[in-house]
């Protein structure tokens, strides 16, 4: 009877947790549509001259785990995740590939200039349509790839403290996998 | 004083064209039309409650080209759902197809709503029993009975 008494109570608790926390998520973290889909198909000019800068040719790598970085020199979260780029380029079995979203290349090129260049090769997407293949809202977003396989999407920076925590394990864990 | 007039009807008619934000439109009306109305069912990602027509995200822009490059291309309404739900998922979306994954979200209200009629319905089946009167004494019965016969 006195548990009947205060049921509201408890329901009202209840709601008021379950809110506190939907208002904690980020929004823009929608659920991914790509994972475990194979890359789209792209073919992005370089920063400099001519060719082709990245392609999705460039993903078909049997041996590397494979991480795709949508940036741009406009983009203040970018600066604020260089360094952990910084990290991920450097990591064994790993390639970290660049894509640059709605950025003239003389930006993109002095932006990387001034903050160092992790990535093996960039791609230069001044439309922005590749990133509309790929599901990308906005920048940063960073694509994690093995075999061509689209197996994890990382919405916003990436921090520092989030490589040990997060990265890491989801790289040894894809890195870990044998066969296809 | 007599230009103030047109000017400021000018000014309000400029709101006409504000739908859609952008300046290209599809030369055919039949077929702007339609893809205005995939628009409006396209969340922008960006401004999470504002349609793709509504927004002024630069991804919204970019996905209002796509969809009108791809209404005068001669594709189809749900091959153009497909296009953006492949990308983007359900989410966007602002009617998204009853699934597994979102059933609490579609059914959640109407089981919210049966436990709280079935809450109200106890409730006044509750206060009405509270309030029924006391069974009649003994005397009570004798003199009801008495007029009944009475009228008989």
């Amino acid at each position: 009877m006195q548990f009947k008494r205060f049921l509201p109570l408890f329901i009202f608790a209840g709601l008021f947790v379950v809110f506190i926390i939907g208002l904690t998520l980020n929004p823009r973290e929608i659920p991914s549509a790509m994972i475990n889909k194979p890359v789209p198909e792209f073919s992005l000019p370089p920063l400099k001259g001519d060719g082709v800068g990245l392609s999705n040719a460039d993903l078909q790598d049997s041996e590397n785990i494979i991480i795709i970085n949508f940036f741009a020199s406009w983009c203040g979260p970018c600066r604020v995740e260089h360094p952990s780029l910084e990290i991920l380029g450097k990591m064994d079995g790993v390639k970290l590939f660049g894509i640059a979203y709605k950025d003239l290349p003389r930006n993109s090129i002095s932006f990387l200039k001034s903050l160092g260049n992790p990535y093996a090769k960039v791609g230069t997407d001044l439309k922005g349509r590749t990133a509309i293949d790929w599901g990308v809202t906005g920048t940063p977003e960073t694509f994690f790839i093995k075999n061509g396989i689209i197996r994890y999407q990382h919405i916003g920076p990436i921090y520092e403290s989030q490589i040990a925590e997060k990265i890491a394990p989801i790289i040894k864990e894809l890195k870990g996998e044998t066969g296809s | 004083m007599r230009f103030l007039l047109p000017l400021l009807f000018i000014g309000l008619s400029l709101n006409a064209f504000a739908i859609g934000v952008d300046q290209k439109r599809l030369p055919d009306p039949v077929m702007e039309a339609r893809a205005q109305h995939i628009m409006k069912e396209l969340r922008c990602l960006v401004c999470q409650n504002q349609s793709i027509i509504d927004s002024d995200a630069e991804l919204a822009g970019d996905l209002r080209a796509i969809v009108r490059e791809q209404v005068a291309m001669g594709k189809n309404h749900e091959q153009i759902i497909e296009f953006m739900t492949s990308r983007y998922g359900d989410c966007i979306l602002f009617d998204p197809p009853f699934k597994a994954s979102n059933a609490l979200l579609w059914l959640g209200p109407l089981f919210l709503l049966l436990i709280g009629g079935f809450l109200v319905f106890r409730t006044i089946r509750q206060s009405a029993n509270s309030t029924k009167a006391d069974p009649l004494s003994a005397e009570e019965e004798k003199r009801l009975k008495q007029i009944i016969e009475d009228r008989g």
